[in-house]
């Protein structure tokens, strides 16, 4: 599809969002011109609301979208982002606090150096991530269980594993909140833009896009993933390649991106653990992988038009006065429309192919 | 040039034509699939529609089921102006077809498959007494508790036909029908459209086969590159006329230059089976005890009717199939040709060159070098007369035999000293199944052991320098005669263990 296309079909899927989005507002008694306003300031319409609220938000969904997009071009659908991700965040604070690098701990003022201590908070989030992901490939593997069943169950108890651990062993020191202790500052991921949010969470995204790009397209590793997921009986019989651990280890992968997503929105924004700290980001993945064609570079860009769309949801609660649950209704409607769009124009493009 | 007449628009009867289509044109996007191709299907016949692999038949087909909207052109059904915009609109029309590819649900019985796209509550005793009742009525035995992923090619296909029956269709199209079938099954089949076709009802038999056309239709049609080029009764043609006004004036290999039957087997062993069972995941012995060696540079051929095993034994010379019992020697890789290319062979969505990139992948470390794995395919597919644009388009633009010859240049592209290859002309037309067939020689001549297994058997005496024949996972040596083959193909020839 030519660039132009893309163009002309995110245009068609812009004008349709932002009529549905004023129809919406309409039916339920809100100003549209108000609503569309705030939805407009909050996401791109100033610097602010771009550097510091889309772009930081596109960073843990790129991420969870480069784990969704390779675990379906390995043939398997990873419904389970979003535990994977609860699980990356989890095991970052539990490391941090074992570091002692919260505030208050052991390491504030000397201890292990936070050169240190970020990567192994980044790593530890990955491979929590990535063991997530593996009970489900092990399940199918094993005994047959869809993953599509399997990751979402384990998208239940991490939330509520989270909810357990925050209220008992990684509460904060005061025992007040249901969260854990902060992450000390040297431990934080350094912002990229001074006077924004914006961290280096977005370089450690497009780094890993391009190496994911770069392996899928030219290396064996990649190429036969590929083939597992376009046809695995070809895979075995053609190419001799043992299908299953191929779909294991993409699909662990797969649960390492989107722990490390966790792990990154831990340590470059909320600084501490607690319940709420995804807003569905794992499930709004699945859709920017599938935007993006489940290319790794459209899944950068694609991660941004999503971060917009929850910025300015945010900033149309906020500023606007919608409450809520219409906001999150709206989203959902504006994903639908974005996808069925995307859909439609590409089988117009395959019946003009063929 | 073109010896096409316009169709009449009734048959010398006077009846109304069971199926008329007059000059229907189809373009998708910008290739012409067909245009000028013209069918006239009189009732009470049985109508051959013949052309190479690509000539358009099956599109034709298509467009009368209301699949595909033709650009241009008229057609009628039974004298009243026809054009079905969905398989439904077909149905309800009186046609029925049945595909080359089956649409049956592996995990349903006959009667639930047959019963599909019904309406009404579904009970299944009473479906079954259903399809029992109508598979007595129109000869086509059946099991209906019979679950599809059970059932043989043979059977899913007669279940197939039943379930276009079970909507009382009266024109049948049938796609290739005898291209999955076992000899005498085919010829079983063939008979039962005969019959089928005498009280007033057609069928449309879409074949390249020439002599199943000759044999049993009453006329024929032959396309060539989507425009109707011969329209006549069969009694006025001959296997000559066909072949030309299907491949053009070309002149035509029939045969195949082959060494002497008794081919030199002082050469070494390159696949050496001894005491080797195969257990499926169902407990049954498919492979049973079978000692085998197969010499470099020698052909040999498995004869077998199906589901006797063979399938399981390719694959364990192959290296695809780990044996339950007993020892295979065999070199690290041997070039594995099988019956389904589409689901085991290729990649359909995937360019050429990775395709090509297919062999060996398990192994392969580090980068892929595409340019040079681009330049191995170019060369490739040259050296196998693979008709493509270039080693960069889609597996899915090539013809059926044009991804045929490029599985056996790829499989045979490093000189492999083994090839076990399966149904390797399945489904191509003539002048493919030649160089499918002058490639797997040129290889035994090249060095390689070559194992096959057709389940045309003329096909496999043609190819093999030795045969075997497999019955109830079990080998039998036989002499290189057709006669004793075809019986220990069936078992009525105990006396075959002689060799």
């Amino acid at each position: 599809m030519t660039p132009a296309r893309r163009a002309g079909i995110a245009c068609v899927a812009a004008i349709g969002g932002v009529g549905a989005l004023a129809l919406l507002l309409a039916v339920f008694g809100y100003s549209p011109a108000d609503g569309l306003l705030a939805f407009w300031r909050g996401s791109v319409g100033t610097s602010y609301a771009l550097w510091s609220a889309t772009l930081v938000r596109a960073i843990p969904l790129s991420l969870a979208g480069l784990g969704v997009a390779l675990a379906i071009r390995g043939g398997r659908l990873n419904v389970g982002a979003e535990g994977q991700l609860l699980a990356g965040a989890t095991a970052g604070a539990l490391v941090a606090q074992l570091l002692g690098a919260v505030e208050g701990g052991t390491a504030t003022g000397g201890g292990m150096s936070a050169a240190l201590t970020t990567p192994i908070v980044l790593i530890a989030g990955a491979l929590a991530g990535a063991a997530w992901a593996s009970v489900a490939a092990w399940l199918r593997e094993r005994f047959g269980v869809l993953e599509v069943i399997s990751t979402i169950m384990l998208n239940f108890i991490a939330v509520h594993l989270v909810g357990a651990l925050v209220r008992g062993v990684l509460q904060e020191p005061t025992r007040v909140y249901p969260q854990s202790a902060t992450l000390a500052a040297a431990a934080r991921l350094p912002v990229l833009v001074p006077t924004t949010r914006l961290h280096a969470g977005a370089l450690l995204a497009i780094t890993l896009a391009a190496l994911l790009w770069w392996t899928l397209r030219y290396t064996a590793l990649g190429f036969r993933v590929r083939v597992v997921g376009e046809s695995a009986a070809a895979a075995a019989s053609a190419g001799g390649i043992d299908v299953a651990r191929v779909a294991v280890m993409s699909f662990a992968v797969s649960g390492a991106l989107a722990g490390l997503a966790g792990a990154v929105e831990y340590a470059g924004v909320t600084y501490a653990l607690y319940e709420n700290l995804s807003p569905g980001y794992g499930y709004t993945a699945i859709a920017v992988a599938l935007l993006a064609r489940l290319n790794p570079l459209w899944v950068i860009a694609s991660g941004v038009l999503f971060g917009a769309l929850q910025a300015g949801g945010a900033a149309m609660q906020r500023d606007a006065g919608v409450p809520a649950t219409l906001v999150q209704m709206i989203e959902a409607i504006l994903i639908i429309a974005i996808v069925l769009v995307d859909r439609a124009s590409r089988r117009r493009a395959a019946e003009a192919g063929t | 040039m073109s010896t096409h007449r316009e169709p009449p628009p009734r048959s010398e009867s006077g009846l109304p034509l069971a199926l008329a289509i007059t000059d229907v044109r189809v373009a998708f996007g910008g290739t012409v699939a067909l245009d000028g191709a013209s069918l006239a299907v009189r009732p009470g016949t049985v109508h051959a529609l013949l052309g190479e692999n690509g000539a358009g038949k099956t599109t034709l087909m298509r467009v009368a089921f209301g699949l595909v909207a033709p650009d241009a052109g008229t057609m009628h059904r039974a004298g009243v102006p026809y054009a079905p915009r969905t398989p439904r609109e077909a149905i309800a029309a009186g046609l029925g077809m049945v595909f080359q590819h089956f649409s049956l649900v592996p995990a349903m019985t006959v009667a639930e498959n047959i019963a599909l796209g019904g309406s009404g509550a579904f009970d299944p005793q009473r479906e079954a007494r259903r399809v029992r009742a109508l598979a007595e009525r129109t000869g086509l035995a059946i099991d209906p508790t019979l679950r599809i992923a059970e059932a043989s090619i043979g059977m899913q296909q007669r279940s197939e036909i039943l379930k276009a029956l079970s909507r009382d269709a009266s024109v049948l199209m049938l796609d290739e029908p005898t291209a999955v079938l076992a000899p005498q099954d085919a010829a079983e089949l063939l008979q039962w459209v005969r019959r089928f076709a005498r009280d007033g009802r057609a069928v449309v038999l879409v074949t390249h086969r020439l002599q199943d056309a000759l044999a049993v239709s009453d006329d024929i049609t032959v396309l060539r590159r989507g425009r109707t080029v011969l329209a006549d009764a069969a009694e006025r043609l001959d296997e000559g006329a066909l072949a030309r006004a299907m491949v053009g004036e070309a002149s035509i290999q029939v045969d195949v230059p082959r060494v002497a039957a008794d081919a030199d087997r002082t050469k070494p062993v390159a696949l050496r089976a001894r005491g080797v069972s195969a257990i499926d995941a169902t407990g049954r012995t498919r492979v049973d005890d079978v000692d085998l060696d197969v010499h470099a540079g020698e052909v040999l051929g498995v004869a077998a009717i199906e589901g006797e095993g063979q399938h399981e034994l390719l694959r364990l010379l192959a290296g695809r199939l780990r044996p339950s019992r007993g020892s295979l020697e065999r070199p690290p890789v041997v070039a594995f040709v099988p019956e389904d290319r589409h689901r085991d062979a290729v990649v359909l969505d995937a360019t050429l060159t990775e395709n090509f990139a297919l062999r060996e992948l398990g192994t392969r470390r580090g980068r892929m070098p595409w340019s040079a794995l681009a330049a191995q395919t170019t060369t490739a597919i040259d050296a196998f007369d693979v008709r493509a644009p270039g080693a960069d388009v889609a597996m899915r633009t090539l013809s059926g035999g044009n991804q045929q010859k490029f599985v056996l240049a790829r499989e045979l592209a490093d000189r492999p000293p083994a090839l076990v290859i399966e149904n390797p002309t399945r489904g191509l037309d003539i002048r493919a199944a030649d160089a499918v067939r002058a490639a797997i020689r040129r290889a035994a001549d090249d060095g390689t052991a070559v194992v096959v297994h057709s389940g045309d058997l003329d096909e496999l005496l043609l190819m093999a320098d030795r045969v075997v024949v497999m019955t109830r996972g079990r080998l039998l040596p036989v002499t290189r005669d057709r006669d004793t083959i075809a019986r220990a193909m069936i078992g009525t020839a105990p006396s075959a263990r002689t060799a």
